[in-house]
């Protein structure tokens, strides 16, 4: 009796280690489960090759136009801009905290890191608005500051920490032999770090970029305030353009629950999940690929 | 005398505040094995790095006195970078660069500037065959380093060593991963490579000692207790510390 009890009790509390345990996966498939239902209505009435080809993004027109092309294209722009200047910046730094740097200073820039991923994304939108969207318009006498690359300077501030951080862990995890086998032979240190340490972490360095590519992509409140939200395809860096995040973001609330355009924004939505799902998942095979 | 080709005067090294070579005296003749023998913490490896630098690197190291390579003060008179060109050094875990077995051993000549295709496969070819493992390896030089055997890949590392054409060779207890095999075949290289180099050799295997060095040093606590050549030290010690760690009675 007193042992049937106890097994109920083991079991009972092994039941709810295991829920606890799958309700991420639960809530992954049920958002994806959720985007596809609302998404995929859309194709119902609209076209889907329109929806992925079409280049004119008019929700309200009359008829109203889904092309997602000018999205696709603002996301890919402000985060191919971000990546540019984040990434030599952020690998330079992480080289620099795991190779150079002095205890304290180490230290130091670390807690700095921590401090600037701390920062919510609307406020560094806001002092994106008021100092680099002026200077953007001025030093490149254009008529609005509000531009892709004012978007990908702001955005790269906000991939660096991500990608320090990542790049820093697979820099520290060459092994010190390696390093001391490169040094022997007479190498200079940048000729050590650079031959020998880059290529050792480049698959680390590699999952680093690429979650800051995911981090960018998906960022919303920063981009929709800074990068001047019109959704043409852009051919340069210096026009407004605009995301898929923002277009969601500033679009749902106006939207009629059930209509065309509520369906077409959970539409790109699927979009946008599947390109950060690709992202993650390319991050994850360099992550844990197996050592040489 | 011969002249020397190391030379320390006076030479003491901490880290932090432990003292781990006491006020050290001796010279290294050239074309010599030089063997040092001696317990965990006696100094030897410490001493050792000393000789190439690599203890600049921690951040903890003070040294004073002098090292004199041929004559010249290798903490004052050259550069970190030329004077390990110089002076070689084998590690005790063998652990070739992350690429092929070709670049390994090219990687420092290249490093140094040598572009000329022809003139490295020859570089390579010379220091795989010196290194007693160019037959072994030649049909699968664009194969990685990291997929030949232990011994193989500790005589890798002495190949990319001698890639450099050093003056000195420093080994570190090279031989304390590998099997009977591949330390007889390391033994093996060192004896015809000391015609060409001179070899310092630290080891935690006596009998290796005995085998390839021709003078011995006795290291204890930092301290150099008694040098002499390799028969004394091993069948007529003068200090009984020497007697007693040979013996293996401590250490």
């Amino acid at each position: 009796m007193d042992r049937t009890l106890r097994r109920t009790k083991e079991f009972i509390v092994e039941g709810l280690i295991f829920l606890s345990g799958i309700t991420s996966i639960l809530f992954v498939v049920l958002i994806f489960v959720f985007l596809l239902k609302e998404g995929l209505s859309l194709f119902k009435e609209y076209p889907a090759g329109q929806f992925l080809f079409g280049t004119g993004w008019y929700p309200i027109s009359e008829p109203p136009r889904f092309g997602i092309v000018p999205l696709v294209c603002g996301s890919l722009i402000v985060t191919v801009g971000a990546i540019m200047i984040a990434v030599p910046v952020s690998v330079a730094a992480a080289l620099y905290i795991s190779e150079l740097a002095p205890v304290k200073i180490k230290d130091f820039l670390k807690a700095g890191i921590e401090m600037l991923a701390a920062i919510p994304s609307v406020v560094l939108g806001f002092i994106g608005m008021v100092t680099l969207v002026p200077f953007v318009r001025s030093f490149f006498h254009i008529p609005t500051g509000l531009t892709a690359l004012s978007g990908s300077i702001m955005l790269a501030f906000m991939a660096m920490p991500t990608i320090i951080t990542i790049a820093e862990d697979a820099i520290n995890a060459v092994p010190k032999p390696y390093k001391e086998g490169a040094l022997a032979l007479g190498a200079t240190r940048w000729q050590m770090m650079y031959k020998i340490v880059l290529v050792a972490a480049s698959p680390g360095i590699i999952a680093a970029i690429m979650l800051g590519i995911g981090r960018v992509i998906g960022e919303t409140m920063a981009v929709m305030m800074i990068t001047g939200n019109s959704a043409v395809i852009p051919h340069s860096f210096l026009q407004p353009v605009r995301t898929m995040t923002a277009t969601i973001a500033s679009e749902m609330g106006e939207t009629v629950y059930g209509s065309e355009h509520y369906f077409a924004l959970f539409a790109l939505g699927i979009v946008l999940f599947i390109i950060t799902f690709i992202i993650n998942f390319i991050a994850d095979l360099f992550l844990h690929r197996k050592k040489i | 005398m011969v002249t020397a080709k190391i030379s320390c005067k006076k030479l003491n090294a901490w880290f932090g505040k432990v003292h781990s070579v006491r006020s050290l005296d001796l010279d290294i003749r050239p074309h010599e094995i030089f063997g040092i023998i001696g317990p965990a913490n006696s100094g030897k490896t410490t001493f050792l790095r000393t000789l190439n630098r690599m203890n600049d690197l921690d951040l903890h190291f003070r040294m004073d006195g002098e090292v004199l390579l041929d004559g010249q003060n290798i903490y004052a008179d050259m550069t970190a970078e030329a004077l390990r060109s110089k002076v070689g050094m084998v590690f005790a875990m063998p652990m070739p660069l992350p690429m092929s077995v070709f670049d390994n051993v090219a990687y420092g000549p290249r490093m140094h500037g040598m572009r000329d295709r022809k003139k490295l496969a020859e570089i390579v070819e010379r220091s795989l065959q010196e290194a007693f493992l160019w037959e072994e390896v030649k049909d699968r030089l664009g194969m990685s380093g990291m997929k030949l055997s232990g011994g193989q890949q500790q005589r890798l590392c002495i190949a990319r060593t001698l890639a450099l054409s050093p003056d000195v060779i420093l080994f570190d207890e090279p031989c304390s991963g590998l099997d009977p095999i591949s330390t007889a075949k390391v033994e093996e290289a060192m004896l015809i490579l000391k015609k060409e180099y001179t070899i310092i050799l630290v080891t935690n295997n006596i009998k290796q000692a005995a085998r390839v060095s021709g003078r011995t040093a006795f290291f204890l606590m930092g301290e150099l207790i008694e040098l002499d050549a390799t028969e004394k030290i091993f069948t007529a010690p003068k200090d009984k510390r020497t007697e007693d760690y040979i013996l293996g009675r401590f250490g």
